[in-house]
C-alpha cells in the first residue's frame, strides 16, 4: 500500500498525536535526571518535584508584599488584557471589515490604509504606544489591538468581497437594500470566517501580550517569566509556559466549538 | 399579448470592445425566450443588461414601457447556473428571504403572524417545486438539481415580471435536467411567467422556448475582431410545442412560422 493511502482511524489518530508529546516529556525527564545525577543543585532542567514545590508557594501562599496569590493574579491580569484586546479587535474588525468588503467605494478609499498599517511590525510601535498611552494597561491592550486588528480586517474584507457575485445579485432581485444585504447575506457568512481569523490570531496576540508584559508591567504571566529569569528559576518558567500553552489551546478549542455550534452550515462537508 | 420588454438600438461596449450592437427586439408578455449562440457572443451580457447589472452604452431598454433602471430590482428574478442560493439559510429561510426584505426594511426579519404567513407561503412554493421534504435542510445538503429548484422557488416568491435563467441546468445530469425542464414549463404556464433563458443546449432551447434568439456577430473584421458586436441574428418564433415528455429523445416536431434570417455576412 502506498504511504499516502495509509489513514489512521479515529482512536489511532489520538494515540499517534499523543505519542510525540509523551516522547518529549520522557526525554525531558531523562535529561533532567541525568543532569541532576552529576549536579544535584542543577537549575536548568528542574525535576518535576522541584517544579511542584516552586509552584506550590505561588499557587496557594499569598505574597507577603501584595497579599495576592501570585499565580492566579498573574493569570487573571493577563487574561483580562488579552480578553479586552481581542474583544476590541473582533468588534472593530467586524465593523471595518464588513464595510470594506461590501462597499467598493470604501474599499477603494481605505483598503490602502489598512494594508499599510498591517505591514508595520507592531513591536516596533511599542515605544510609541508607551509614550502615547503611558506604561499602564492601555499600552499593553493597544499593542495587541494594533497587531491583530489589521490582519482580521483584511481577512474579513477579502472574504466578504469574495462572496459570489451571484448571491448579491440574487438578493437584490429579491428586493434587498444595501443594509439588508450586509445584515442578512454578508454578516452571517462573515462571522464563521471572523472566528477562524481570531483563532489564527491567538498566537500573535499572546506574543504581543508577553512582550508588552516583559517590558513594562508589575503583574502578568509574561512579567513573571521575565522576572524569575534573573534567578534562573526554570522551575517556575516551565510550568508558566505550559500553563500559557494550555490557556491558548483552551481558547482555540472554545472558539472552534462556538463556530461549530453557531454556524453548523459553514462546517458541513462542502460539495 | 402586449410587449413587456423592448430593446431599441441597444449597444454595449467596454472601451474599444463592442460586445452587442444594434439590438432591436420586443419581447412579448408570457413568452419563453431561449437565447443561444457561441461562447463570447454576448448572451450573458444581454442577460446582464436585462438584469440591470450593466447599463447599455447606447440605446434604450424598456420594461412595461418604462426605462429600465441599471440596478437589479424585484421586478426581475434570476437563477444562475450556481451560487444563487444562500448557503447559510435553510431552504425555507432562503425562500422567505425576499418577503422578509420587502416587509421589514430595517431588521429584514419577520416575527409572529407575519412570519407564519410568509413561512406558509414559502412552504407552499417549496412543495410546488418538489422540495416539500427538504424545508429545513441547508443548500450544502441538497443535490445540484434540488439547489436549482430552490433557486427557482426563491425567485418566484418575489413575483418577478421577467424571470431570467442563465444556463440554469448546465451543471445538472441529463436525467435531472429533464425533470427540471418539466418543472420549468409547468411553472411558466401556471404562474404566467415571462422567461428569458440563456442556454448552450439547442434541444433545450427549442424544447422549452416559444421563441429562440441566436446571438452572433453579423460581421467580422479579421484585423480587429473586437470592433463588431453581436446581435440577435436569428429570431425564430415557435408556435406548436411538443408535449414536454416528447421533448427529450430527439426533440419533437417543430414548425417555424416566422424566421427573420439575415444572412450571416461574410467578413469584410
Amino acid at each position: 500500500m502506498r504511504w499516502v493511502n495509509i489513514r489512521p482511524g479515529r482512536r489511532n489518530s489520538v494515540l499517534l498525536g499523543a505519542l510525540p508529546l509523551l516522547v518529549v516529556v520522557v526525554a525531558y525527564l531523562f535529561a533532567s535526571a541525568a543532569r541532576h545525577a552529576t549536579n544535584p543543585s542543577d537549575k536548568i532542567l528542574p525535576t518535576p518535584a522541584a517544579m511542584v514545590t516552586a509552584m506550590h508557594s505561588l499557587l496557594v501562599d499569598a505574597d507577603p508584599l501584595s497579599g495576592r496569590l501570585i499565580f492566579w493574579a498573574d493569570t487573571l491580569a493577563s487574561l483580562e488584557r488579552l480578553g479586552l484586546a481581542l474583544g476590541i479587535c473582533t468588534l472593530s474588525a467586524l465593523l471595518v471589515g464588513m464595510v470594506l468588503g461590501i462597499l467598493p467605494a470604501a474599499r477603494a478609499s481605505f483598503g490602502g490604509l489598512v494594508t499599510t498599517v498591517a505591514v508595520i511590525p507592531p513591536i516596533a510601535l511599542l515605544p510609541v504606544l508607551f509614550i502615547v498611552f503611558g506604561l499602564g494597561e492601555a499600552a499593553k491592550v493597544a499593542l495587541i489591538v494594533v497587531g491583530v486588528t489589521p490582519f482580521l480586517i483584511r481577512d474579513l474584507a477579502d472574504h466578504v468581497a469574495a462572496l459570489p457575485q451571484e448571491q448579491l445579485i440574487k438578493a437584490q432581485t429579491l428586493g434587498a437594500s444595501s443594509w439588508q444585504l450586509a445584515l442578512r447575506v454578508a454578516l452571517p457568512q462573515a462571522l464563521p470566517r471572523l472566528i477562524a481569523g481570531l483563532r489564527l490570531s491567538l498566537g500573535p496576540a499572546w506574543v504581543y501580550l508577553i512582550s508588552a508584559e516583559a517590558i513594562a508591567s508589575d503583574i502578568g504571566l509574561g512579567y513573571r517569566i521575565f522576572l524569575v529569569r534573573r534567578y534562573l528559576s526554570m522551575d517556575i518558567i516551565i510550568p508558566y509556559v505550559a500553563w500559557i500553552s494550555l490557556l491558548a489551546i483552551a481558547m482555540d478549542v472554545a472558539l472552534a466549538q462556538l463556530s461549530h455550534r453557531s454556524f453548523a452550515w459553514a462546517h458541513k462537508a462542502g460539495r | 399579448m402586449s410587449e413587456l420588454l423592448t430593446f431599441k438600438n441597444v449597444w454595449l461596449e467596454y472601451g474599444e470592445k463592442i460586445v452587442l450592437e444594434r439590438v432591436d427586439l420586443g419581447i412579448a408578455e408570457r413568452s419563453f425566450v431561449s437565447i443561444v449562440g457561441p461562447s463570447g457572443a454576448g448572451k450573458s451580457s444581454f442577460l446582464r443588461l436585462v438584469l440591470g447589472q450593466e447599463a447599455p452604452t447606447r440605446g434604450l431598454i424598456l420594461l412595461d414601457g418604462k426605462r429600465l433602471t441599471p440596478e437589479c430590482g424585484p421586478d426581475r428574478g434570476v437563477v444562475f447556473q450556481r451560487y444563487s442560493v444562500f448557503p447559510h439559510l435553510t431552504a425555507l429561510r432562503n425562500v422567505m428571504f425576499g418577503r422578509e426584505c420587502t416587509s421589514a426594511p430595517f431588521t429584514a426579519r419577520l416575527f409572529g403572524a407575519a412570519r407564519r404567513a410568509a413561512a406558509e407561503e414559502a412552504e407552499a412554493m417549496l412543495i410546488e417545486v418538489g422540495l416539500g421534504d427538504a424545508l429545513h435542510l441547508y443548500p450544502s445538503q441538497l443535490s445540484g438539481g434540488m439547489q436549482q429548484r430552490l433557486a427557482i422557488a426563491q425567485a418566484l416568491m418575489a413575483r418577478p415580471r421577467v424571470l431570467l435563467l442563465d444556463e440554469p441546468f448546465g451543471a445538472l445530469d441529463p436525467g435531472i435536467r429533464q425533470d427540471m425542464h418539466r418543472l420549468t414549463l409547468r411553472l411558466w404556464r401556471e404562474h404566467a411567467l415571462t422567461v428569458l433563458m440563456v442556454t448552450h443546449d439547442i434541444i433545450e432551447a427549442f424544447g422549452l422556448g416559444t421563441r429562440v434568439l441566436a446571438f452572433d456577430k453579423r460581421r467580422i473584421d479579421p484585423h480587429a475582431p473586437h470592433r463588431f458586436g453581436a446581435t440577435a441574428v436569428y429570431d425564430l418564433l415557435l408556435t406548436r410545442k411538443p408535449p414536454p415528455d416528447a421533448l427529450h429523445p430527439q426533440g419533437g416536431v417543430l414548425r417555424l412560422t416566422e424566421s427573420v434570417i439575415p444572412s450571416t455576412e461574410e467578413s469584410l
